[in-house]
């Protein structure tokens, strides 16, 4: 699989590795390039210095040609342009957008994005832990 | 009209300024208190702290009843998500985006924002009318954009130039209104002679405006 990550942050670069690893073809994206140091020393994929709300990087990350598009930065609102573009300009058939927002998180959802707000995720999860 | 205005930066200030002074009510939605402090002093209580791209925020800043959401931050993705939050959450009937990275703007248009405004391109517009040298300038294009007015200077070297109007081949939809030349503006017929070094205003179609530029200037 084809996949675009954008942000190289800890998830990112993470996602990236593990993706890497199943021998899938990943490129990423980030504005800083002091970001990559995140990556492992054996990835294989591309690293990409570029802004992934910006159709030319985007294209430059090879987005036409991508089954997947992943939008993990740290700005929720530059995640949801991105994850648009990538679904409504490039066509990509399987977008996720991490959405730290609870209710922002909520109305792109209905709105058809797929999107992960680990707001939710993680105070759920630390609920269980508490409550057992 | 009730408009809410997001970014209480340069443009946001002095936009709700001129909106206030047309009569409207005004909201500007800042994150920076500094900045709230300084517009609350200048223009009233006119501005709430908060993140214009929250809905709770929204939700507290009445956006339900607005007729009007302008997001004119420095940040196109926070004026997309302004924008798209107003509209699909609070159902506001009209949104305008201010666009920094003109590419954006086919992108907002897809993405179901009303009106963009962008100022690189606004800008690199009044540059373009500026410098003489271009050979195609664009001065209006009519509302509905089908249509538009061009100025076009006539070069020295120009195969048309010392040629009837009549004789000169234009595109389609293409018509020539006014000649600014060495004798003066005038409006002219079939037997006017298009002079060198001649300004020309025109009215043409979007597409057929690099066809105008070549029967005018013989390249």
């Amino acid at each position: 699989m084809n996949v675009v990550i954008m942000g190289c942050g800890r998830v990112g670069a993470q996602l990236a590795a593990l993706l890497d690893e199943d021998g899938h073809k990943v490129a990423i994206l980030d504005m800083e390039p002091y970001s990559f140091r995140r990556l492992p020393a054996n990835f294989q994929g591309t690293a990409l210095v570029g802004d992934g709300t910006d159709e030319d990087s985007l294209k430059r990350a090879g987005i036409e040609e991508a089954d997947a598009f992943v939008a993990v930065t740290q700005g929720d609102n530059r995640n949801v342009m991105a994850a648009q573009i990538a679904k409504h300009i490039f066509n990509v058939p399987k977008v996720v957008c991490r959405i730290y927002d609870p209710l922002r998180e909520e109305m792109y959802h209905t709105l058809g994005l797929e999107t992960i707000s680990p707001t939710t995720v993680g105070a759920r999860l630390l609920r269980d832990v508490i409550v057992g | 009209m009730y408009i809410i205005v997001v970014g209480g930066g340069k443009v946001g200030y002095y936009l709700s300024k001129t909106l206030l002074s047309e009569g409207h009510e005004v909201l500007i939605l800042e994150k920076d208190a500094k900045k709230c402090e300084a517009i609350t002093e200048e223009l009233g209580s006119v501005i709430v702290r908060g993140d214009g791209c929250e809905a709770r925020t929204l939700a507290d800043a009445g956006t339900e009843r607005a007729d009007m959401l302008i997001a004119v931050t420095n940040e196109d993705e926070d004026n997309l998500v302004a924008c798209q939050v107003a509209k699909y959450k609070f159902k506001v009937p009209r949104t305008i985006a201010r666009i920094n990275n003109p590419k954006n703007e086919r992108i907002f248009k897809k993405l179901g924002i009303d009106v963009t405004v962008s100022s690189t391109n606004l800008i690199l517009e009044h540059i373009e009318e500026e410098v003489p040298t271009h050979p195609l300038v664009h001065l209006l294009t009519l509302k509905g954009g089908s249509l538009e007015i061009v100025e076009v200077k006539i070069p020295q070297n120009s195969s048309v130039a010392g040629k009837r109007m009549k004789e000169i081949d234009l595109p389609p939809g293409s018509v020539i209104c006014l000649m600014i030349g060495k004798w003066g503006a005038q409006v002219p017929s079939g037997d006017t002679i298009l002079e060198a070094e001649a300004q020309v205003i025109a009215v043409t179609r979007p597409e057929a405006e690099e066809a105008l530029r070549a029967a005018l200037t013989g390249s």
